[in-house]
């Protein structure tokens, strides 16, 4: 085994993923056979390689720090599930 | 021929010649779109009256003598590709209702040269998959036989094409969603080198592979779209401040003396007799023009699905990490505490499949296996990379198949998603490498499915392959079949 259930939940806890005990079972033999397939990548010597993260080389892009026009707090609110006058409303986060 | 069946090249002519309107041309594929969408579901929103208001603009700007090539042309897009003050699903329940509140670059470039928008086409939810059969909103089916899927992630932007219901549409490929499903239902699908075009306003999957590109009934037009939308955008830091090319100048039907690489590790034992008979029709035809070939080698792509199912993963859990219910999106009914909230609203929104990688990911990325895992894979991602730059030593372009098989039947691989990934065998090491690849028809299978030829291209080099695909194409007819629907 490559995972194992505790391992599981522990990951959906750490993804934000309320899963069932259902989806915890599927997911482990799933991610299972997937890791194992992954394996595979093991049989290459990579010592000296150096990791590629994107495939053109990206410098640091700055731009002038100017004050311009945002989408409006309107425009950032109009998709919220929940507000209250100008603000997002979220349960109570401090007890 | 039906106004619906137009390439963008032959519907200019006519807008140009008053022959027609775009509101006659709009009209006409609309009806198209009513007519076929319950055989296909390539749409998830069309927007018919935006459409029309946009088409009766196009008219006015052609009768002001104003009209570019894509003035007037009926398009759609992948629900990847933010739409300003229409809804914008990315094929997910968690976006069920979001409308965005700004354009995507790519398509604000399509806009401003008139090109009115039809709707928004199905895909796999957040571009995760190789069928459209994980969409919130029911599979896509291929227009040439409604029991296989069209392919994917962009299945819907191929299907529509095929099926006749827009005349150009713009997909995105991490793996091989434009290619895939392009060569699955017989159309031209391009995925630019990666930097080409912006990724402003295109929903993030993994950030690193993920690119913009058209899906076309020829090779006329995907040159016409990838000049419309590529360049470099201050919005995206990663798009590239290059000079865009006008690409039909590449339109050339000469590939005299064009090196043309063959890699062994892509003609493979396994690999369907109908897509290899494909491929070696394809290459008869190559020599026919006067290419030459060569064989060459890419060690490392018997690697390329496991790395990428790491690096994709990672990318993806860290960039679906958004969707918590607070700024947009779907909020769980029963909310509790905070933590409760997103977690609820995560597992509520999401597919099986956009779970998975999240976990995958997540897991390839936390402490203990970070090295082990998404640092190993990052490794061997070079190698894949150095494989191509010492192929593109020796070789113009690289031929291909696209996919091992031609379009499979909707339910045989979604149960298996290990099997799934490996449907994109041929297409993942061009993302890996972070370069240009075309999906151009090739053939047809015995059961009567289009089977596409992949031309690799050199970072940058879009032109090359578009001069190959295009002289390929002048001299096939597969381009000029259609689906019967």
């Amino acid at each position: 085994m490559k995972i194992t259930q505790e391992q599981v939940e522990h990951v959906a806890k750490l993804a934000r993923l309320a899963l069932s005990q259902e989806e915890i079972a599927t997911f482990t033999g799933q991610m299972d056979g997937i890791l194992a397939y992954v394996e595979k990548l093991n049989e290459l010597d990579t010592s000296g390689i150096i990791p590629t993260s994107h495939a053109v080389p990206v410098e640091n892009a700055f731009r002038e720090d100017e004050v311009r026009p945002s989408i409006g707090t309107d425009n950032a609110l109009a998709n919220a599930p929940d507000r209250v006058e100008d603000f997002f409303r979220v349960p109570k986060v401090i007890e | 021929m039906d106004l619906f069946e137009l390439t963008i090249h032959e519907l200019h002519e006519k807008l140009k010649k008053r022959e027609v309107s775009s509101v006659e041309a709009t009209k006409a594929t609309l009806a198209r779109i009513e007519a076929v969408e319950p055989k296909v579901n390539a749409f998830i929103t069309v927007t018919t009256d935006e459409a029309l208001k946009a088409a009766e603009e196009a008219d006015k700007r052609i009768a002001s003598g104003n009209i570019d090539i894509l003035t007037g042309i009926p398009v759609a897009l992948k629900d990847i590709f933010l739409t300003k003050g229409i809804r914008t699903t990315c094929a997910s329940k968690i976006l069920d209702n979001f409308v965005p509140p700004y354009d995507a670059t790519s398509w604000l470039k399509l806009k401003e040269r008139g090109a009115v928008l039809l709707g928004k086409l199905n895909q796999d939810e957040f571009a995760m998959g190789s069928s459209c059969e994980s969409s919130a909103f029911g599979p896509t089916k291929n227009p040439w036989n409604p029991d296989c899927i069209p392919g994917g992630s962009s299945g819907g932007s191929a299907a529509a094409i095929a099926a006749q219901e827009a005349v150009a549409t713009l997909g995105t490929d991490t793996g091989g969603s434009i290619r895939q499903p392009a060569s699955h239902c017989g159309c031209v699908g391009l995925k630019p080198t990666y930097g080409r075009v912006s990724r402003y306003g295109v929903i993030a999957y993994a950030s690193s592979l993920d690119q913009v590109g058209p899906m076309t009934r020829d090779v006329t037009d995907c040159a016409i779209m990838l000049g419309a939308v590529a360049g470099y955008d201050p919005l995206d830091s990663t798009s590239v401040n290059m000079p865009v090319p006008d690409y039909t100048k590449a339109l050339i039907p000469d590939v005299k003396g064009l090196k043309i690489g063959l890699p062994k590790e892509y003609y493979i034992e396994g690999l369907d007799p109908d897509v290899k008979k494909a491929l070696d029709l394809a290459i008869e035809t190559y020599r026919g023009l006067g290419a030459e070939f060569v064989d060459i080698s890419l060690p490392h792509t018997d690697y390329a699905v496991a790395t990428y199912y790491l690096i994709a993963t990672a990318e993806a859990s860290s960039n679906l990490a958004r969707y918590d219910g607070v700024r947009f999106g779907h909020r769980t009914s029963e909310p509790g505490n905070l933590i409760e909230t997103y977690s609820r609203s995560r597992d509520e929104g999401f597919g099986a499949e956009v779970k998975r990688r999240i976990m995958l990911g997540t897991y390839a990325l936390s402490s203990g296996y970070y090295d082990a895992y998404y640092i190993k894979a990052q490794k061997v991602r070079t190698l894949i990379m150095n494989d191509f730059l010492k192929a593109f030593e020796t070789v113009d372009a690289i031929l291909t198949p696209v996919a091992p098989t031609p379009a499979f039947r909707i339910g045989e691989k979604s149960s298996d998603p290990l099997q799934m990934y490996l449907s994109d065998i041929f297409t993942i090491p061009v993302n890996m490498a972070g370069t240009c690849g075309i999906s151009v028809p090739a053939g047809m299978s015995a059961s009567g499915l289009p089977i596409g030829l992949q031309l690799i291209g050199k970072p940058f080099g879009e032109e090359t392959i578009i001069r190959a695909a295009y002289a390929f194409e002048q001299a096939t007819e597969w381009h000029k079949r259609k689906a019967a629907l």
